[in-house]
């Protein structure tokens, strides 16, 4: 509500501002990235008992404060629920909003934002308990089903039963901690999300070797950070950015070699690294903004591989997300 | 004296824009045109930028697809057929619902308490005032989670129900009734309850005239309760019981057909009411104590016994005390029902200002309609009370 009040008072008081707002310019004068984040989500967004952030989506986050601030600790995260989100980012509460957020047409044209990328290609599914001997979510029907509200799952939920022909009861929570806990408690007979989220919150039940993930994945949950719309030259920096940690892992620079990288002989690397060219002074950066984002952050496999592959306690497959050279569909254009 | 009073020269003329009325007035104006202006400027400037952040904007969204599912729908309404629009009419719907079924349940709660803490009874006196003071001073949205949790933990999973002849089942999905389906024949029965209620209403009207014309009471409840129950009952016997119960049939996940009475609402209504009731239980304490001690004595002293010296001498003067702040209470009640969203029961702000204005983005709109319809509902509270305040004051002569 609050982001909602705030968004309402912006839209009525606000000065009318100038289209191409400058968000590079303020976000350098404040000296920190305000980063919207999901906050509950392990692996995507997730501050632990010390206060620190982790996952997927704050690393992405860190990068664009490493690439213009050059201290990935600039960032003040903004925990948001996916209710709010929109309207955080519409009232500039937030300078990006990192939340698994599904890109959509609707959500590209009439909230009044763009999205910059896709950091993680996810897709729906669902979770039951093992003693209900379901093995496929078209056996569903007639089962009560924990959502979370303002989501696509929503959305998906409602069309997957509706063109199997099967009947359903959607219970939803504003939250995915409340709809996580209802089902636990047996107010559902599933729970569905991201595939991706499926196992981070399968790990918060009360036991979760009771639970399974059925294989059907019911629909294209590409995730992406978004800016608001209006601003080009803030849209640019934080889609080269995502393009930056793509291109670095596909050249083989990562956050331990990169000393070693700025010798290269490869022009690729070259002029990603800003060892030739001035790409990132087109940007409104500097020329070794990849070089601070990759020292301080790491590439995209790094950062994958540490919040939600094989590294951390969800060991998500890369699958769709490997590299379009290594069998998945991450693929970055060119920095020249 | 009168002389010198009309022979007095007329106050001195002063300049107009030295005359105070003049002066009021003219301040007067000037303040509504600012506030006209900022009233102006605000809109303007809100579909200016509106615009330029290319945020959809209007009520286009009105006649669009929902395309989501709400648990609980007192008309009918699926995601694939129904707009927007209609979603929010349920959600305004099952606000009404919990709030008007929350203000009936707090009122008599709150009586109930209310005068047992002014009972002679220790033990009822301390357990009211025990109630009271625990209650209103634990916030609300506490009070909700609890009741959800206590509704969602003691009840049994729904494989292993608590039923009643496999017609009535309790779990933790809810409550599930058997659902009467009219046949033919139950018009009549009908008939007979509009009947029943219009000559008791009568008799009422009858027993009040002749009580106050030769003193002689009737016994009015009796003849009320045979004439709205007993008719009717006995019309829908002599045709034969026409009225078809669906049992809820138990299906491989969930319980179907028959009335559902949802977790969420039943935690929602206790809690609201049950909170409610510990103000209301205070307000009346505070009326009642109102009364003066001598209008007690004086009844009985006329012979009256304690019940009917509450009822007829106590009461109808702390109603006029109770009122205004009971009005306060009841909007309180439907105010709080919004806090519905912790525990996903689709009230108003839950579907329409919840899912409504994530899935369309114009924050604007949704939040404008939904504070136009809480201020309705209020001022219609308000009203309607304002209209008994008025009954039960007291008559100057």
């Amino acid at each position: 509500m609050k982001k909602i009040a705030a968004l309402f008072a912006l839209a009525v008081f606000a000065v009318a501002q100038d289209a191409s707002a400058q968000v590079l310019k303020t976000v350098k004068e404040r000296g920190t990235l305000n980063c919207g984040a999901n906050g509950t989500l392990a692996g995507f967004g997730l501050p632990d008992a010390q206060g620190n952030w982790t996952g997927l989506d704050v690393d992405f986050c860190r990068a664009i404060a490493a690439a213009v601030l050059n201290d990935p600790k600039k960032v003040k995260f903004v925990p948001l629920s996916a209710k709010d989100r929109f309207t955080a980012l519409q009232s500039g509460e937030v300078d990006v909003l990192a939340r698994n957020t599904t890109w959509t047409s609707s959500r590209d044209t009439s909230l009044g934002l763009n999205f910059t990328g896709v950091n993680y290609y996810d897709g729906q599914g669902f979770v039951v308990r093992k003693a209900l001997k379901v093995n496929s979510a078209l056996e569903l029907n007639g089962a009560s089903i924990c959502v979370q509200q303002g989501t696509t799952t929503e959305l998906n939920l409602a069309d997957y039963f509706r063109s199997h022909n099967m009947q359903m009861k959607s219970v939803t929570f504003a939250t995915a901690n409340e709809a996580v806990k209802a089902y636990d408690a047996g107010r559902c007979d599933a729970y569905t999300t991201d595939a991706s989220a499926l196992y981070a919150e399968r790990l918060r039940l009360a036991n979760p070797a009771d639970h399974i993930i059925l294989p059907e994945i019911i629909s294209k949950e590409p995730l992406g950070p978004a800016v608001r719309h209006g601003d080009d030259q803030w849209f640019d920096v934080v889609k080269w950015t995502l393009f930056a940690l793509l291109d670095a892992e596909e050249l083989n620079v990562n956050s331990k070699n990169v000393d070693e990288m700025l010798k290269s002989d490869n022009p690729e690397i070259k002029r990603l690294l800003g060892t030739e060219g001035n790409f990132g002074e087109q940007l409104g950066l500097t020329k070794d903004w990849v070089v601070r984002i990759v020292k301080q952050v790491g590439n995209y496999g790094e950062s994958f591989e540490r919040n939600v592959g094989q590294g951390s306690p969800l060991k998500i497959d890369r699958g769709l997300n490997r590299l379009w050279n290594k069998g998945g569909i991450q693929y970055a254009p060119p920095v020249r | 004296m009168s002389t010198d009073l009309r022979t007095e020269s007329p106050p001195p003329r002063v300049a107009l824009y030295n005359n105070p009325k003049v002066r009021s007035a003219v301040y007067q104006v000037g303040l509504c045109v600012i506030i006209g202006l900022l009233v102006y400027g605000a809109a303007s400037n809100a579909i200016e930028n509106l615009r330029r952040a290319n945020i959809a904007s209007g009520f286009g969204f009105w006649d669009n697809n929902a395309g989501f599912d709400i648990s609980q729908t007192l008309i009918p309404y699926s995601s694939q057929a129904s707009t927007y629009g209609r979603a929010f009419w349920v959600g305004l719907l099952n606000t009404l619902l919990v709030a008007g079924l929350g203000i009936f349940f707090a009122t008599i709660l709150g009586f109930i308490i209310g005068i047992s803490r002014l009972s002679k009874n220790w033990l009822l006196a301390k357990a009211a005032g025990c109630y009271v003071e625990t209650i209103r001073n634990l916030p609300l949205l506490l009070q909700l989670l609890f009741w959800y949790n206590a509704v969602l933990k003691t009840l049994p999973d729904i494989r292993d129900s608590f039923t009643l002849g496999g017609a009535v089942y309790l779990n933790n999905r809810g409550l599930f009734l058997p659902k009467p389906s009219p046949l033919e024949g139950f018009g009549w029965v009908q008939i007979a309850l509009v009947a029943g209620i219009i000559a008791a209403i009568a008799f009422r009207l009858w027993a009040h005239r002749r009580q106050e014309r030769t003193g002689r009471q009737a016994p009015v409840a009796w003849v009320t309760l045979a004439l709205v129950v007993g008719a009717p009952l006995a019309v829908f016997l002599l045709a034969g019981a026409p009225l078809l119960f669906q049992s809820p049939q138990a299906g491989r996940f969930n319980i179907s057909g028959g009335v559902e009475v949802l977790p969420e609402f039943v935690a929602l209504l206790f809690g609201l009411s049950i909170y409610t009731a510990a103000f209301i239980a205070e307000v009346v304490r505070a009326g009642l104590l109102a009364v003066s001690r001598g209008q007690v004595e004086a009844a009985y002293s006329l012979g009256l016994q304690p019940r009917p010296t509450l009822r007829l001498v106590v009461i109808p003067q702390a109603m006029r005390v109770i009122v205004p702040p009971l009005t306060n209470q009841y909007l309180n009640l439907t105010k709080n029902s919004t806090l519905a969203v912790a525990i996903g029961y689709p009230d108003l702000v839950q579907v329409f200002t919840g899912t409504v204005l994530n899935q369309t983005g114009q924050a604007v709109e949704v939040v404008a309609i939904t504070m136009l319809v809480y201020l309705f509902i209020s001022l219609t509270t308000s009203l309607a009370m304002n209209i008994y305040n008025k009954r039960v004051a007291l008559v100057e002569r």
